[in-house]
Parts: structure tokens; C-alpha cells; sequence
């Protein structure tokens, strides 16, 4: 590394700061202590529901489970018949190849929106050009959000400036599309390096954008930890600047239960303003159903069997 | 040097491990002489809650093995009560040595009763059926899912036995209210099937207040099918919750006596009542 990026790279660093560990596991630890019944329970699981990005992200999604995903997403309790008890979702994420068929599946002007990973999702391990194209595509084929993941080997290398700059390209190439920057926690290593990530992330980005944890897709996905260290920077990052970021765990989030905590997370470090889809999103394929089950439970008193709420689960 | 004897903490087995109550409530539990003999958990609906999710998440694997091999893990579980005998008896207080000692025999029988039907029960229950057309048509059985059981205040081991075997055989799981008086058997009876080759969450035993869980028996929409033994109050109450789901309900009126202790207190009828069967046609020459 020549010595003018050294010593970017060391002002950059100070300028983040580091991360107590300690104090932030200590601190996740208790959320999970918090007490949540009845009218608070049913609000956060509706609310809940209104920030999930259902998901679905396979090399054998069709157009069908396309369409299908986003009928559920639209009205996701079919028992619900007046669309009064349970919102929408607030999106739904698939591949680029699959944008065009969400469009179609949800029409023009639906309160769902349509979010596409795109930056050659998962690893990001393509030209910039290429990456670059697939954002235009996506958001060419009516995608109103792009999930891109950053360049976690220029990262890991130091490469910072590389990082920050590939994010601004993209965030340029979006156009109107809300932009969500992928930090991969999980390869990421440390408390550290997530905090100076989102740094380097939230700089660039634009009121309406989000910062998220995973792809979902390598053995380690969103913690309470990692989402508490990325939470502070961005009430960091809000209070130098006044630059609202969103925030958006993804991964292996699944019960109801674990996205209350999530929630309380969110309440004690940013506040009320946060709680909303413009500002939180939970990235998430099999939660949804959860947070249903755990609602209709409210609303009858019974707890319910997971097989009524989706074909995909299996029936035993 | 004098040595602190080790008392052991009675925990209840469920998803293969030894908890206490989410509650952390316990009731006090005494011999025939009135002296201590533990402290059992008193679980809550939320322990019911959490057991079913285990039993749920063990049935698939559970289900898919063959049947030969389910056959082979309730042997092994008889192989296992039988090497432990004499603390299983002692578990039975206060009932007598010997009343102890038959009803822990009774129960090794019972074990390997339903061991040998494990391969068997589908010749016996399925079938090939004539129809007018060209097809095979046949019958066969699948298990239903997670069972409840709930276990009568008498013979505390066998009655228990009797209900979950012929339950897990066809490749159902199981969770099972153990006796309310006379818990501690179950809890003993936990730490054999941890031994016995059994998947954690087949089986999943609690013990508590039947009027604290019933009620959670009766309304969780998981469970389909509830098996065991309840006086007509609580029949009622049982009945009433499981149709709200439809669930099939097999229970035994506690009013009446029964002999844990006969063949009649075991066999296929007790597998049938709780399979599905699902026929199936298929041309002939296809």
C-alpha cells in the first residue's frame, strides 16, 4: 500500500472508531429479556410484517413461484377477506431475470415494492461494467429497489476508496431505485470492520437507502450483534450528518419471536422514527409465516399448526 | 473423608434434552413415608408449546426411517429399561418391590410387543382392494404427526408405555403429560430413551398440573391427534377444543378401571387408531 492510502485509510479508521464487543453483547443479550403481550405483541407483528422484503432467491425460482410469492406478499393472510388485519409486505426481493415477471405478477402501481439483488449476487465477483449493467437492467425491467453487495475482497485488502467508489457508481446507476448495500457481515470477520463498512457505506448514500447485513446465502447470517453495531452507525452517522440511512437484516431471521427483538433493537437505539418499511426491512423467506402464525395464536387463543400457512412447509 | 452425597435435579426429556420449566416452577414430590424425594417441574403451556415444536421438528426424520429400524430402537429401548430395573422400581414409590418390579416388566413386555409389530403393522393394516376397472388399488398407512398423550394417575410406567409405543411405532412423535401424582417415573423413563437410539424429540415427556394443561392440549392446532385418559369433565373439554381443529381424539374413560396388565391393553388396534390411510390407484400394465 503506497503511503498516501495508508494514511487515508488510518484517518478513515479513526474517524469510524471501534466497537466495544463486550458492551455490544451484553447489550443484544437483554433484548430477549423484554416483555411483549398482547395489543404491543399483535402491533409489532403486524408492523413486522409490513417491513418484511419476502424473498425468494434460487437458481429454481420460476415465474410461477414469482407470481405466487407476490399474491402473498399483496394480501398475506388469505383468510384475512377485507385486507383489514394483516398489511402488506413492504417487498418482494428476487433475481434480476425475475423482476419483469414480479411486474407483471403485482401490476404497475402496488403498495409492494420490487426490490432485485443485482452486482453479480452473491459473491459480487464480476467487472464493474457487468455489475453496473445489471443494476441498469433490473431497474430498467421495473425494480424499485436494488440489493447489491460490496467488494469484500478490495475491503479486506484496504482497499477502501475501491469499495467506496464501486458503491457510488451503483447508487448512480440506480437512478429513482432505492439502493440497499449488502455488507456480507459474515466474511467480514469482525465488529470492527462491519462498523467501518457502513461507514464507508453510508457516506454515500442517499436518504431512502439502506445498509443490510447478508446475502443470506454463506453459513453466517444477520445477529442481533451485527445489527446492533450497524444500528449505532447509522445513529452515528444521523447525528453528524442528519442523513437518515434504512437498515435491513437479512438472514436466518425465521420466528416471529426473533423479529420482536429485532424490533426492540431498533426502538432503544434509533427510536420511533425507524419503526417503519421506509426505514427497517427484515430480508427474509420463511418468516413471514411465522409472524402470521403467531398472529392468528393472538386471535384465537390456539396455537396454531405451521402446515396452515404454507404448501412449502413440510406437513408432519 | 466424609463425602456430599450428589441428589439428582428431576428435569423432563424433551427434543432429546433434560430441561427444567420455562416457568421455573417445580412441585415438591414425596415418598410413601413423606420424605423429600425431589422436586419435578410443574410445565407450563409454553413448555407444551416448545415440546410440540421439538416432537414437530423430530417427525419427518423419524417417519422416513424404516420401519425394521423404528422396530430395532424400541428393542433397544426394552434392552435399556430392563439393565435399569431396579432404579426404575424404586421410581414407582410407593408402590411395593414387588407391584414396582412387575409393572417395570409389564412395560419392557410392552416395548417389545410393539417392536415386533414396527414391521409388521402395514401388512396388517394395509391392503389391496378389488375395484371394477383396470387398477391396482391399495391402502396404505402413514403416521398422523406429533401425538399428545396424557397419561393416567395410575401405574405410572406402564400406563405410560402403553399410550406413547404404539403411538411412535408407525412413525408418529409424542409429547406425553406424565401421571400427576406419580410424575417420577417419567422422569427416570426420560433419561432411558436419551440411551436408547431414540431421536431426540420423538419423545418428548412433561409433567405438571393436568388443569394447568390440558386446556393447551385441547386447543393446539398442531397436535392431531390426542391419546390417553381423562375423567368426563376433561373429556369434554378435550373433545370441544379438538373440534375446532379436527382433530381425531382417542380417549379412555378414567372412570372406569382398567388392567394396564392384560393383552387387551395392547395390540394393532392401538397402532390403527392413530395412522392415516391413503389409497392409491394405478392402471394396470402402466
Amino acid at each position: 500500500m503506497s503511503a498516501v492510502r495508508t494514511l487515508a485509510f488510518r484517518r478513515f479508521l479513526q474517524a469510524v472508531g471501534p466497537v466495544d464487543t463486550v458492551g455490544v453483547e451484553e447489550r443484544v443479550a437483554k433484548y430477549g429479556t423484554r416483555s411483549i403481550k398482547r395489543q404491543a405483541k399483535v402491533f409489532g407483528l403486524k408492523l413486522a410484517v409490513s417491513m418484511v422484503d419476502q424473498t425468494t432467491l434460487e437458481g429454481k425460482d420460476t415465474t410461477g413461484k414469482v407470481a405466487a410469492l407476490c399474491a402473498k406478499a399483496v394480501r398475506p393472510d388469505d383468510r384475512d377477506e377485507d385486507g383489514l388485519g394483516c398489511p402488506p409486505v413492504a417487498a418482494v426481493c428476487v433475481y434480476p431475470s425475475m423482476v419483469a415477471a414480479a411486474r407483471r405478477a403485482l401490476g404497475p402501481d402496488s403498495p409492494v415494492r420490487i426490490a432485485s439483488v443485482a452486482t453479480a449476487f452473491p459473491s459480487g465477483q464480476a467487472p464493474l461494467t457487468t455489475r453496473l449493467a445489471e443494476v441498469r437492467a433490473a431497474v430498467g425491467a421495473g425494480a424499485d429497489e436494488i440489493d447489491m453487495v460490496i467488494n469484500r475482497g478490495a475491503f479486506l485488502a484496504g482497499d477502501f476508496t475501491r469499495v467506496g467508489d464501486e458503491i457510488s457508481a451503483v447508487r448512480d446507476a440506480c437512478g429513482r431505485a432505492a439502493l440497499k448495500v449488502i455488507l456480507e457481515t459474515s466474511e467480514l470477520e469482525t465488529y470492527d470492520a462491519i462498523r467501518t463498512a457502513s461507514f464507508l457505506a453510508l457516506r454515500r448514500l442517499r436518504p431512502g437507502d439502506f445498509i443490510k447485513t447478508s446475502t443470506g446465502k454463506t453459513s453466517a447470517n444477520a445477529t442481533l450483534g451485527n445489527n446492533q453495531v450497524m444500528l449505532d452507525a447509522i445513529r452515528d452517522h444521523y447525528l453528524a450528518s442528519g442523513v437518515a440511512i434504512g437498515m435491513k437484516p437479512a438472514g436466518g431471521i425465521r420466528t416471529a419471536k426473533q423479529a420482536l427483538t429485532f424490533l426492540i433493537a431498533v426502538k432503544e437505539t434509533l427510536g420511533d422514527a425507524w419503526l417503519t418499511n421506509t426505514r427497517y426491512r427484515f430480508g427474509a423467506s420463511s418468516l413471514l409465516n411465522d409472524l402470521l402464525r403467531q398472529l392468528e395464536k393472538e386471535r384465537t387463543g390456539a396455537y396454531q399448526a405451521p402446515y396452515r400457512f404454507s404448501e412449502a412447509t413440510e406437513s408432519y | 473423608m466424609p463425602r456430599l452425597p450428589i441428589a439428582k435435579t428431576p428435569k423432563v426429556y424433551v427434543g432429546g434434552a433434560f430441561i427444567r420449566s420455562e416457568s421455573g416452577r417445580t412441585f415438591p414430590l414425596r415418598d410413601a413415608r413423606g420424605r423429600l424425594i425431589g422436586h419435578v417441574p410443574q410445565c407450563t403451556r409454553k413448555d407444551l408449546r416448545n415440546a410440540v415444536e421439538a416432537a414437530a421438528k423430530a417427525g419427518p426424520g423419524w417417519a422416513r426411517r424404516t420401519a425394521y429400524n423404528r422396530g430395532q430402537i424400541l428393542y433397544r429401548l426394552a434392552e435399556m429399561i430392563e439393565a435399569r430395573t431396579a432404579e426404575l422400581s424404586r421410581a414407582l414409590a410407593p408402590a411395593t418391590n414387588r407391584a414396582a418390579a412387575r409393572e417395570v416388566a409389564a412395560s419392557v413386555d410392552r416395548l417389545i410387543h410393539y417392536a415386533g409389530w414396527a414391521d409388521k403393522c402395514e401388512q396388517a393394516l394395509g391392503s389391496v382392494n378389488a375395484v371394477a376397472g383396470p387398477f391396482f388399488n391399495f391402502t396404505t398407512s402413514e403416521p398422523m404427526g406429533v401425538i399428545g398423550v396424557i397419561a393416567p394417575a395410575e401405574c405410572p410406567l406402564l400406563a405410560l408405555v402403553s399410550l406413547i409405543a404404539p403411538a411412535i411405532v408407525s412413525g408418529n412423535t409424542v409429547v406425553a403429560l406424565a401421571s400427576e401424582p406419580r410424575p417420577y417415573a417419567a422422569i427416570v423413563l426420560g433419561e432411558m430413551l436419551a440411551t436408547s437410539d431414540l431421536p431426540g424429540g420423538v419423545v418428548n415427556l412433561l409433567t405438571g398440573l393436568r388443569r394447568e394443561l390440558l386446556p393447551t392440549f385441547a386447543s393446539h392446532a398442531h397436535l392431531r391427534a390426542l391419546s390417553g385418559v381423562a375423567n368426563g369433565e376433561e373429556r369434554t373439554a378435550l373433545e370441544r377444543g379438538s373440534a375446532d381443529s379436527i382433530r381425531r381424539v382417542r380417549l379412555l374413560a378414567a372412570e372406569e378401571p382398567r388392567d394396564w396388565f392384560a393383552d387387551s391393553a395392547q395390540g394393532l388396534p392401538m397402532i390403527r387408531e392413530l395412522v392415516e390411510f391413503k389409497t392409491t390407484w394405478h392402471p394396470v400394465g402402466a
